[in-house]
């Protein structure tokens, strides 16, 4: 028999689709002991996040079928308990947080409420169960939480959220806890506390912890041994530092190879060049909330200018008021000597040709009604100056080769296309009308890491082809360090620090920049080490 | 709160009064009422006498004015038909609607939501599929052949229950029975909707995973959830009724403000109408404002 | 999926649509035979009057209140005669006409203005908006019945006028839909997408919001399509719909009435027809709700992303 603490064998989950028979994990096997992290990495449609969902009872069965294979925990299957059997584990036992803490708390009840159901359900009285929860509010650190108790999932943070998500999992001190993406739509410094919580909450109790995630980074700062998933099959297992250092199987090692952060860094642009675009003092306040503050930065033909931030730095806000999406409160954006911010309608109309955007989530931007040949040929149906109708389908042909997609497939619509490939489409479409700059928003956040690397790559390419300027706002600090020329940080409205790419990575002059370097995780798990280890002196010291 | 509830009751004020305007003047392009309450050979002097007592000799914009000054001292005029206070026939025969809505809407509410839910917990299964089956034939079926089919049946061929009227509790059953059909098809519809989407809602997964049993998650977890847009159907259901059930109680002779309506718009009893369009649109102001009350209790994210 | 991103889509099935749409179709007995039996009732319609008028309104005196079943008679009287013995089930025929036109007219006119009014009140300023929103409140407060009987007194009966008050009533319910949806795709990054380009006010509402709007409007339709129907059969039953020697089947069930208790089957049939009729429409719009769904699927993606 085993003495691991929880062993999956041989899983085959199948789904049974209108469109067939989906294969989500075939024989998978892992094992995880006590006190002990295992990393399950897979980029999406990986399957790593079905088997925790066969550990915790939550796969819809139809259209789900448990093909074949074991789990055993405590070397007893669960396969083979009946539902109140797995009920009693569920929560007691095993444990499980989430990805979107906000979707995954009810909205309409209290998170004391929800957090102490995890115990009475459990048979613990109601009494208890709050003085508990209480403990536990302050344990991960939730300020005030004798008032807070009473409060909505939605009067949170959504950092605070996660940390209320780890409460209510940690409430009847499980053996095992399995955090599906526990940080991935939380800001850098937030993903850094998160995780130290998860560490420290593991030495105080000796739980194992199962982390699902895409992000090498996060592997390398958590994780003792890793599980490396694609198209539902294990390709290699080890230890995290063994996996990332002498990765064995052609997926892995590619994989390694298209995160972001290990490249060489761009050297700045000549100076003296006249800029594409000069941004002076634009600030922009809804009411008394002051959205965006004297903002001022330069973009230089063929230059790559990064904004980063984290959410509510009001970057976005930045992209919108440049293309008058929304209107400027003061301040002035000139390109090419013109102010974007107070020119007439019609003067506007054709500037759009020569300044577009790319939007974060291309299954958003991409109108679900229209063919792709549609989608970029509205660019020469809005502006008849560019090309007459017979060369339509030539130039979307010609624009859809140069974004590296099949030209045959112009008559097909959004929804048939990848990821990856949709946001190639909208980089057609924004080509189309011959822009010098373009204004990037988030354009690659939402695409995995693999496909980030050839989107980036593409958009490096177009830059050299045509001598395009970007205006590139992201949150992912390493991959700002590989693509940009210069980058400008934001916080809370206000730009804090910009120069060249070099100068801010290596020698960031402000405390809030410095941090958020410190926060960015680096996919080596030595070199994570040593972060870590210089973080745990530096708060020592502090102490 | 107070800004919402000024902003509502200014919209519904100016509504209102746009509808008295429309509905007082086009009212009367349907006739003299002269004609229909004197015999064929009555008179000029007393037709003339008619016209005079009820105020149809003055320019209408006259009959507007004095209308509208009346109205500010809270007179609603006489009912030309039955000779008393419109307001008074009018209450009168809101009062008998309304019991009737609040009795048939409990019903329906009580049991759409519960073989709802139910129906939504195994989607597909055998109650599933009748409970469908049969909220869809509910909400097809036009009520005023479901009522003549009743009284064939239940009162004509077994004689168990009274045609018309409102004097026993027995008076209640068809008229009722009738109403509950429709609402209740179309709430069934609603509520399993909704709930299908909440059963599959993330904080299901995480009450789940907690390892909490069905019948909190069903009824504690997401029928909360669910409740939001089905009270936007109850909501809309009730006002259909209150506005006049006018088919059933006329089949019924239920005295309701549904036959009250139907009968003076026949009749040309101008002040009847006006005085029931609005006493109905206040009680169906009340109502959305009661609906937009329950849904800030229920979803503590909405607030005015 | 491999690394390498392949640049085949991921669909790659194409039969053609009607040809999937019948298929689905035929996987749903209840919408098949919905189906089925609403392609009879638009063949009566169609039909019924030219063949059947003069069976129809022929009077036949010995043949009153005929009672059904009685297979020794012409098929016409399978289901009884009606109180001047004129054959019920030819009469349920010709009478297919007036409702399914009333309803029909009164459908597409609603939503076409309907729609109109919403997009208006959802892409324009504030002043415009509240005044059409108003304009809606009053046109939902106000009675039906009393149009119908100010249009009954005003204009010279016909079926046109039924669809008229009909129109007006349904308005509302496109008015409002319509608003909510395009204030909520307004807000969507195509929109803005589309907007960066240059495109103008007419092109975002008409290319890009209104293709996506439309279905949930047309099955809005479909549903109502089984309320008016309904209504006009109340309207007509009331007196203040059809006035005879036109006949629906509301008129005809209201017609029958006098009569319940010797001869229930002159109003039962034609009642039967409505329920039918009605029950296939919410059945086959039901069914539609889920067949639209692989346009809609995008929506859900959206939500799977968000997280």
């Amino acid at each position: 028999m085993t003495d691991h603490l929880l062993e999956v064998r041989n899983l085959s989950v199948d789904f049974h689709t209108a469109g067939g028979t989906v294969h989500a994990v075939r024989n998978v096997s892992w094992h995880l002991d006590k006190g002990e992290t295992l990393a399950i990495l897979g980029e999406s449609g990986s399957g790593k996040s079905v088997s925790a969902s066969a550990i915790m009872d939550l796969i819809d069965i139809p259209p789900g079928e448990i093909v074949s294979g074991e789990i055993l925990f405590n070397g007893e299957n669960l396969f083979a308990m009946t539902q109140d059997q797995r009920r009693e584990i569920n929560g007691r036992r095993i444990a499980m947080i989430f990805q979107d803490p906000l979707s995954h708390l009810n909205p309409v009840y209290t998170v004391g409420f929800q957090i102490a159901e995890a115990m009475t359900t459990h048979g613990i009285s109601k009494d208890e169960a709050r003085r508990t929860t209480l403990d536990l509010m302050k344990r991960v650190g939730i300020p005030n939480a004798e008032e807070k108790i009473d409060a909505y999932p939605h009067q949170f943070s959504g950092g605070q959220r996660q940390r209320l998500m780890i409460a209510m999992a940690l409430a009847v001190k499980p053996d095992i806890l399995i955090a599906d993406e526990p940080t991935t739509a939380l800001d850098v410094t937030v993903q850094a506390q998160i995780l130290a919580l998860l560490e420290d909450l593991q030495r105080e109790t000796g739980m194992g912890l199962l982390l699902i995630t895409h992000d090498l980074g996060v592997v390398a700062e958590v994780a003792d041994r890793v599980v490396v998933m694609n198209a539902g099959e294990i390709v290699e297992s080890g230890s995290a530092a063994q996996v990332y250092r002498q990765p064995v199987h052609p997926y892995t090692k590619t994989l390694i190879a298209a995160v972001p952060g290990t490249g060489a860094m761009a050297e700045p642009l000549a100076t003296g060049i006249k800029p594409i675009l000069e941004v002076n003092h634009v600030s922009k306040h809804y009411g008394a909330f002051v959205a965006l503050e004297d903002a001022s930065l330069t973009v230089l033909p063929g230059e790559t200018v990064a904004i980063v931030g984290e959410s509510g730095s009001g970057k976005s806000t930045l992209a919108k008021t440049l293309l008058r999406l929304e209107e400027a409160t003061g301040g002035e954006a000139l390109y090419k000597g013109r102010d974007l911010l107070t020119m007439p309608r019609r003067e506007l109309f054709d500037i759009r040709r020569e300044v577009q955007m790319i939007f974060q989530d291309p299954t958003q931007s991409l109108n679900p009604r229209m063919s792709v040949f549609q989608i970029i040929a509205e660019a020469f149906a809005i502006h008849p100056g560019i090309l007459p109708k017979p060369q339509w389908r030539g130039r979307v042909r010609e624009l859809l080769e140069h974004v590296g997609l099949n030209a045959t497939h112009m008559d097909r619509y959004p929804h048939q296309f990848s990821g990856g490939q949709r946001q190639r489409i909208a980089i057609a479409r924004a080509l189309a009308l011959e822009p010098k700059l373009i204004i990037c928003d988030e354009a690659v956040s939402a695409l995995d890491v693999s496909i980030q690397a050839q989107v980036i790559h593409l958009l490096e390419q177009l830059q050299r082809d045509f001598g395009l300027s970007y205006l590139f706002i992201a949150h992912d600090l390493p991959l700002v360090r590989d693509f940009a020329h210069r980058v400008v940080v934001m916080q809370g409205g206000r730009i804090v620090e910009q120069g060249p790419v070099a100068q801010i990575f290596d020698a960031p002059q402000q405390d809030y920049t410095r941090n958020l370097m410190a926060a960015s995780l680096h996919p080596d798990p030595e070199i994570q080490a040593e972060r870590r280890a210089a973080r745990q002196q530096a708060q020592e010291e502090y102490a | 709160m107070q800004s919402f509830l000024g902003k509502r009751a200014v919209a519904s004020a100016i509504s209102l009064v746009g509808l008295i305007i429309l509905v007082f003047f086009l009212s009367r392009l349907t006739g003299d009422p002269t004609d229909l309450y004197l015999p064929v050979d009555a008179s000029l002097e007393s037709r003339e006498r008619f016209r005079e007592i009820n105020g149809l000799n003055d320019p209408l914009l006259i009959q507007f004015v004095h209308y509208m000054g009346d109205l500010l001292r809270f007179d609603f005029g006489d009912s030309i038909r039955r000779s008393e206070p419109a307001l008074e026939a009018v209450l009168r025969g809101f009062g008998w609607t309304l019991q009737l809505a609040v009795i048939t809407m409990s019903l329906v509410t009580v049991s759409a939501i519960v073989l709802g839910s139910l129906a939504a917990f195994h989607v597909g299964g055998i109650f599933d599929r009748i409970a469908t089956f049969f909220s869809l034939i509910g909400a097809s079926a036009p009520d005023f052949w479901v009522a003549i089919v009743a009284i064939v049946i239940f009162s004509v061929g077994l004689g168990w229950l009274p045609t018309s009227g409102t004097g026993t509790p027995w008076h209640w059953v068809l008229p009722v029975a009738v109403l509950f059909i429709r609402p209740f098809g179309l709430i069934l519809q609603v509520v399993r909707g909704a709930m299908i989407t909440a059963l599959h809602a993330p904080y299901v997964k995480t009450a789940r995973a907690k390892g909490v049993r069905n019948r909190p998650i069903i009824f504690v977890h997401a029928l909360r959830n669910a409740l939001l847009p089905v009270i936007t159907v109850i909501g809309d259901q009730t006002t259909a009724i209150l506005n006049g059930a006018v088919v059933v109680e006329t089949i019924f002779g239920f005295p309701g403000i549904g036959k009250l309506m139907i009968d003076s718009i026949l009749q040309r009893d101008f002040n009847v109408i006006l005085a029931a369009i609005m006493v109905t649109a206040f009680a169906i102001f009340l109502l959305n404002l009661l609906i937009d009350i329950l849904y800030a209790v229920l979803d503590p994210r909405i607030r005015y | 999926m491999a690394l390498a991103e392949t640049d085949t889509p991921k669909m790659t099935k194409s039969t053609h649509p009607a040809l999937t749409m019948g298929r689905m179709l035929w996987r749903d007995k209840f919408a098949f035979f919905s189906a089925l039996f609403l392609i009879l009732m638009v063949l009566c319609a169609l039909c019924g009057p030219t063949f059947l008028e003069d069976i129809a309104t022929k009077q036949n005196l010995r043949g009153r209140n005929a009672p059904p079943f009685d297979f020794s008679k012409a098929w016409v009287y399978w289901l009884g005669g009606d109180a001047l013995g004129r054959p019920l089930l030819a009469r349920i025929i010709v009478a297919a006409q007036n409702t399914l036109f009333v309803a029909t007219g009164a459908v597409i006119c609603s939503l076409t203005i309907g729609t109109t009014l919403g997009m208006i009140a959802g892409y324009s300023r504030k002043v415009t908006s509240q005044i059409i929103m108003r304009l809606a409140d009053v046109i939902m407060a106000f009675p039906s019945l009393l149009l119908a009987v100010i249009v009954l007194y005003m204009l010279p009966p016909s079926v046109g006028n039924l669809i008229v008050v009909l129109t007006i009533t349904r308005i509302p319910v496109y008015l409002r839909t319509a608003r909510a949806e395009v204030l909520e795709v307004r807000g969507r990054m195509f929109v803005q997408a589309a907007t960066v380009m240059g495109a103008s006010t007419p092109r975002i509402v008409f290319r890009h919001i209104l293709p996506v709007i439309l279905p949930t409007l047309v099955t809005i339709a479909t549903l109502d399509f089984a309320l008016v129907v309904l209504v006009e059969s109340s309207l007509s039953f009331l007196g203040i719909g059809i006035q005879p020697p036109e006949i629906t089947w509301g008129l005809m069930v209201s017609q029958g009435r006098p009569y319940l208790t010797s001869a229930w089957w002159l109003s039962f049939w034609p009642g039967l027809v409505i329920i039918l009729t009605t029950l296939s429409l919410n059945l086959l719009s039901n069914w539609m709700r889920t067949a639209l769904d692989p346009v809609q699927r995008w929506r859900l993606e959206i939500a799977r992303k968000k997280q």
